[in-house]
């Protein structure tokens, strides 16, 4: 068969890709552009090449902060991965109670970042906040504000409470798909409780749960709003992850041509962080058949 | 092996049943006996799925009793009763190998692993998928993906019956055949108890020596293909069993003789009195002869289905069908002959036994 070649059919992209330059190319050349200069003011530029690139990648502070994020996005992985695999397979599957899982399962998913960040910053506070003052008055010393510990595990309980739904929900669809005759086979075939999941439910969850850990995974180390309201990056630099690092290069010290080179850093590492899960998903399920 | 006793089993899927139309299993009492191959034939909803759950352990019956070899099963578990089921879509384990996928039933129960391997690889034999055994099952075809299935319920030696819900219904018509022949040849080698549930006519009068025919929570006929053929004791099984079913006329009855409309003819028996019975003459369209003599039609259709035709025609204001030979002439001014051997006559829609018939 002979394919109609038609090149007005370009026209119908043009919009998109007008689009697209608009609100990410151009953008983004503009950061080139920056990581590439140095400027003093007055919008007088320097060519400045790779300097920036090598001081970014040389400097012990853009490491600390990388390895923040790192051991931040593998806890959060480890914790809200098997316990959101745990709260759907114990979800209802029918009757009254399907509705009421979900709702309360999306009702996190809804509230806007910063509100998460500043419900649990009052939830944490000594003197009124419910958390807080209830360890306190149990005689635990805590305090987010100064002890590392504390604010790490509060970010970490933050997150958790914020994005397990999302986990959630995507299991419990996997579940939800698996015909009823499976469960009747493996009841025939005398498969334990750990079988069925092992065997059944594992392998029909494999691919939303893949989505689930790469989505996490992004989201996990792009996390900004919630710990800056919560804790603003300390006590000290404790909790400063990347992008408030960011934040604080480019607006707090206004170091332009730096911190155009750590985001480009920094999109690279979380492009080549989403390629190699995008590549891991797609070849574990065709290695299969 | 074992022989299967339904003892009096009624089955509702609601809490509080008031009357028998709530039952989606209204009386059911059989027997399965030991080594039989058993079909229960019946359209969608019939209750013959809702049947094969009970006996299996999936569903627990209102009412009733199962026994197994006189053993009451009634309250135990699937897993406790060793009954494999074959499902209407493959059921196989994707991440598993074929060979693990047999082994799986056994493993489970702790059987050791040399008794495993051995067992494994005679199924494998058995079903025809030796080439396939270190192969992942996903990917597979449907019908290896059944024959799986199959598989895995033969891999316990000591099964009580194997139960079949329309494993044929995803299998490409071709594979078919095979699949049924390879059944088949494994009930007469093995004999094992076998009950396969299906609405295809024709895979339920070629699997089964027995036909179980169900029709809105109620068996209505067991029997031989030959006797639900020749006899349907009920109209239902006369319409759904034979292509065309059987032909129903609104009749009235004296002694031996029977009217329709206008016509009269003899029955083979005298029928006992019948009141105000709705009273129906059956007749399978095999059995209409179609000649110069007899009582007149007006043919309205005729079908040729190949080696023979399917005349349509009217009776009396009622429709009748009658299967001729390809080569038989339609004469111009039809009429047709009903084989008195093969008259059954209907009261409300149960079969009437004549007496002095043969």
């Amino acid at each position: 068969m002979n394919k109609t070649l038609n090149n007005k059919a370009w026209f119908m992209v043009l919009p998109v890709l007008v689009l697209v330059a608009f609100s990410a190319v151009i953008p983004l050349m503009t950061v080139v552009n920056y990581s590439v200069q140095d400027t003093f003011g007055s919008n007088v530029f320097f060519w400045a090449g790779t300097e920036w690139f090598q001081e970014i990648l040389a400097s012990d502070r853009f490491w600390a902060a990388m390895g923040r994020n790192l051991v931040f996005s593998a806890i959060i992985l480890a914790i809200e991965v098997p316990l959101g695999i745990f709260i759907a397979l114990n979800m209802p599957r029918k009757g009254w109670g399907v509705p009421v899982c979900l709702v309360l399962m999306a009702l996190p998913l809804l509230i806007p970042f910063n509100v998460v960040g500043t419900i649990w910053q009052v939830f944490g506070r000594i003197d009124i906040g419910l958390l807080g003052h209830t360890l306190a008055e149990l005689g635990v010393n805590y305090n987010y504000v100064n002890n590392p510990v504390h604010a790490w595990v509060t970010i970490i309980l933050m997150d958790v409470w914020h994005w397990t739904s999302l986990v959630v929900l995507l299991c419990y669809a996997g579940l939800v798909s698996i015909p009823d005759a499976y469960y009747q086979a493996a009841k025939i075939d005398g498969a334990s409780r750990w079988a069925v999941f092992r065997y059944i439910q594992l392998p029909k969850m494999h691919r939303v749960l893949l989505i689930a850990i790469l989505l996490r995974f992004m989201d996990s180390f792009m996390i900004y709003t919630e710990p800056f309201v919560l804790t603003g990056g300390g006590p000290g630099n404790t909790t400063t992850f990347l992008s408030i690092d960011l934040v604080k290069l480019a607006i707090g010290e206004f170091n332009l041509g730096e911190a155009a080179a750590m985001s480009i850093i920094y999109f690279l590492i979380i492009l080549v962080m989403s390629w190699v899960f995008y590549t891991v998903m797609t070849n574990y399920g065709t290695e299969r058949r | 092996m074992a022989r299967i006793d339904l003892d009096n089993i009624r089955h509702a899927y609601m809490a509080n049943p008031a009357g028998d139309e709530d039952y989606a299993l209204k009386k059911v009492h059989h027997t399965f006996v030991d080594g039989g191959a058993y079909a229960l034939l019946g359209p969608s909803g019939c209750g013959k799925t809702t049947l094969l759950n009970i006996i299996s352990g999936l569903l627990r019956p209102s009412e009733g009793q199962i026994l197994f070899d006189t053993r009451d099963v009634t309250g135990l578990p699937t897993e406790a009763r060793n009954i494999a089921q074959v499902f209407q879509f493959p059921v196989v384990y994707d991440t598993m190998t074929v060979y693990d996928n047999l082994a799986f039933p056994l493993r489970n129960r702790g059987v050791p692993e040399g008794v495993v391997d051995k067992r494994v690889r005679e199924i494998i034999a058995m079903i025809g998928l030796e080439e396939r055994a270190r192969r992942k099952a996903q990917g597979l075809t449907a019908d290896e993906k059944q024959k799986i299935s199959l598989g895995r319920g033969l891999a316990r030696a000591d099964v009580n019956a194997i139960l079949f819900d329309e494993p044929l219904t995803v299998i490409d018509p071709h594979m078919k055949w095979e699949l049924r022949t390879q059944l088949k040849e494994l009930h007469r080698r093995f004999g094992y108890t076998m009950v396969y549930v299906t609405h295809d006519q024709t895979e339920a009068l070629t699997f089964a020596d027995n036909v179980v025919v169900m029709y809105e929570g109620e068996i209505v006929q067991i029997g031989t293909p030959e006797e639900l053929f020749e006899r349907p004791s009920h109209t239902f099984v006369g319409y759904f069993i034979g292509s065309p079913g059987m032909n129903l006329l609104p009749a009235s009855v004296d002694g031996a003789t029977v009217r329709i409309g206008s016509q009269s003819l003899t029955l083979p028996g005298r029928a006992g009195a019948l009141g105000s019975d709705r009273i129906e003459l059956g007749i399978r369209p095999e059995f209409v002869q179609l000649g110069r003599e007899g009582m007149p039609i007006s043919i309205t259709k005729v079908e040729d289905i190949g080696r023979k035709k399917i005349v349509r025609a009217e009776l009396e204001g009622e429709t009748i069908a009658a299967v001729i030979d390809e080569d038989t002439e339609v004469p111009a001014e039809p009429h047709v002959v009903f084989d008195p051997a093969h008259l059954n006559l209907y009261a409300n829609s149960w079969r009437v036994d004549l007496e002095g018939a043969a």
